[in-house]
């Protein structure tokens, strides 16, 4: 897949929307649903019903998608009201009780949230600095692969984990690591003891990032990949003449060559700290217990799916998307600060 | 990009280096695919041949096939897949259709209302809808322990819709322009001259959409009360991360060991994907490429 093309775009987005959170220029409405006011203009701009009949093929087809957004996104953005309320699924959101910022009161006072935080903060450190210098150092290794047919083979098997379901990783790593798994099997026909990951508190926070990488690193190397391939050939040939070796033309040229993409998706990956994922979490909280696996999305989902809290599980998950929003715009300014292009351009 | 051979300045890489890196790159395979092969390995071993490991083998000494035979015989896990493959099926055409009409729109320039319908849908990513707020809207919409549940909710992924739209702005607008002169409708250049260039794009997000379609097993959780509408990532999560067991549900176990068992469901939810990977990733490089060249 093209993820150079979906970072362009990205940025293209965040900076649409960046701009339209900053400006606070309300009516997010599209004005198909205007009425016609202008249609008897003269032919140099087309009145809208006009524009509308020649555009009519294109305004249909889209209809569908949009639709969706609308009801699916929009609506649900609407929903977020339900943190201020004391929510009774029987009288639905207009029979329910405005009970104000009270939601948010109680989150702050509430330790399981606190530890919530807390976790969901260390593993997003973990990921930051275990899991996003992998693909990098995979990627280096890929290209200094002369031969086409081994490199693509590699390529081939290291992608394949990121198509596999969260599920199936989780299973697999039982299976290699858990009590009764492969790596025990071995280590009690060598006479020694087992270890304790599948389950164990302390080893966690490990275990996840291991699953995170097995799953993610072959992936997320495309797009170093791709970088590595734009790197002036020029250069390396002018720096081997100068006498640099293998570990001076990675230091002086690649890297320098490739700042920007690494740059990019660092801001990228702050931007989306506390985005850990879900699934992962929600497969194996009960695995080492609330106390360690809880995080804050699937705080929220206990909150509100097994105790049926429901306004006050959406009050959290509205503070982490609010969270997540100032992020991405600090990461960006921070980008700028530094002197490289972030996200979205000013 | 490709390379022929060692290129004059890169100089001759000593046997220890070339031996490095040789040690590095299996290691690295065979930490993906090992953990794969011991699933192949203990789904298609006799019972006796997993008691005799201690659950798990590695090279199976007899073959049996009582695994499959055991789970694919009817029951939970035989409903469960064709549940999936029925969603995968059904929901990739209907994400495709929407993406394709919503993307190409937004990729015409002078589109009536195109900018802020652009930034109606790029806003979205910005503030993906939270997981109680949607499950409101879904319940709203009467969608409980309809199979819709698991397609709807999902149609468009806006990343899947920015790529397909970046692609169509690729394709020249000469050949569009020249197709409109012949008289051709918006509908007929679409069908007849856009989505023949695009198969590549449209290959790999339609297997982007299958993928996420077969993987889904969260939604059934909270949507679905009644478990044998469940898909097939629902049913392996309670029988091998959830920790209950297959016993209860597929009677005697004669034929085949739990651990047999276990693992043939888990490979009947990864095979699909592996087999229809390698005839969409050679598009991954096209994709790749004209990313690359964009950008």
């Amino acid at each position: 897949m093209n993820i150079l093309f979906q970072l362009g775009t990205a940025r293209e987005a965040l900076d649409v929307s960046m701009t339209r959170v900053r400006g606070g220029t309300g009516g997010t409405s599209p004005p198909v649903e205007e009425p016609p006011t202008r249609s008897k203009e003269d032919g140099s701009r087309p009145g809208h019903l006009r524009r509308i009949r020649a555009d009519r093929v294109l305004l249909i087809i889209a209809v569908p998608g949009l639709a969706y957004f609308l009801f699916f996104h929009y609506g649900a953005l609407f929903g977020n009201v339900l943190a201020f309320q004391d929510f009774v699924p029987f009288l639905g959101l207009s029979g329910s009780e405005w009970v104000g910022l009270a939601h948010f009161e109680r989150m702050f006072g509430d330790p399981e949230f606190w530890n919530a935080v807390k976790n969901t903060l260390v593993i997003a450190a973990l990921q930051l600095v275990f899991f996003f210098p992998a693909p990098l150092a995979l990627a280096l290794l890929l290209n200094s692969i002369v031969g086409d047919t081994i490199r693509r083979f590699v390529q081939s098997v290291v992608y394949l984990p990121h198509f596999l379901s969260w599920v199936i990783v989780v299973a697999l790593f039982q299976q290699m690591l858990g009590g009764a798994g492969v790596v025990n099997g071995w280590l009690s026909d060598l006479g020694m003891g087992g270890i304790s990951v599948i389950g164990n508190p302390d080893a966690y926070g490990p275990l996840v990032i291991a699953q995170l990488i097995w799953k993610e690193c072959g992936w997320a190397t495309i797009i170093f990949l791709a970088a590595l391939s734009q790197v002036d050939e020029q250069q390396y040939e002018a720096a081997a003449l100068d006498g640099a070796g293998w570990g001076r033309r990675l230091w002086h040229v690649t890297l320098p060559a490739i700042r920007p993409v690494i740059a990019l998706l660092l801001v990228l990956r702050l931007g989306e700290f506390l985005s850990i994922g879900f699934e992962q979490f929600f497969l194996q909280r009960q695995s080492v217990g609330p106390e360690t696996g809880e995080v804050l999305e699937t705080f929220v989902y206990f909150t509100g799916f097994a105790s049926g809290d429901f306004g006050y599980a959406a009050a959290v998950g509205l503070f982490k998307g609010v969270i997540g929003v100032a992020l991405i715009y600090t990461a960006n300014k921070v980008a700028h600060r530094l002197g490289e292009q972030g996200v979205y351009q000013r | 990009m490709s390379r022929t051979g060692t290129p004059a300045w890169m100089g001759r890489p000593t046997p220890a280096v070339r031996a490095a890196k040789a040690v590095a790159l299996t290691v690295v395979v065979l930490l993906v695919i090992f953990p794969l092969w011991t699933v192949v390995a203990t789904s298609l071993a006799s019972p006796q041949n997993v008691i005799e490991n201690g659950g798990w083998v590695i090279w199976p000494e007899d073959f049996s096939f009582g695994a499959y035979t055991e789970i694919l015989q009817g029951g939970i896990i035989t409903r469960a897949l064709l549940v999936s493959t029925a969603i995968t099926v059904v929901g990739t055409a209907l994400s495709l259709t929407c993406t394709i009409g919503l993307a190409y729109t937004l990729s015409r320039p002078k589109v009536y209302g195109g900018k802020p319908l652009l930034l109606l849908v790029l806003f979205t990513f910005l503030f993906p809808p939270g997981m109680v707020p949607l499950f409101l809207v879904v319940q709203s919409a009467g969608l409980f322990d309809q199979y819709a549940a698991l397609i709807l909710p999902f149609l468009v992924n806006v990343f899947n819709l920015v790529v397909m739209r970046g692609f169509f702005q690729s394709i020249p607008s000469e050949l569009i322009d020249a197709a409109r002169i012949d008289g051709a409708g918006e509908f007929a250049i679409l069908r007849k001259i856009v989505l023949p260039l695009s198969k590549a794009v449209i290959a790999v997000i339609g297997l982007f959409y299958a993928v996420a379609y077969w993987n889904r097993f969260f939604e059934a959780i909270i949507y679905f009360n009644d478990q044998t509408k469940w898909p097939i990532g629902t049913v392996l999560r309670q029988y091998v991360t959830g920790g209950a067991s297959l016993a209860e549900t597929s009677g005697e176990l004669a034929t085949a060991s739990p651990q047999s068992v276990q693992m043939a469901v888990v490979m009947l939810a990864t095979l699909p994907i592996v087999c229809v990977y390698p005839f969409v990733q050679r598009y991954f490089v096209k994709g790749v490429v004209t990313g690359a060249l964009k950008a």
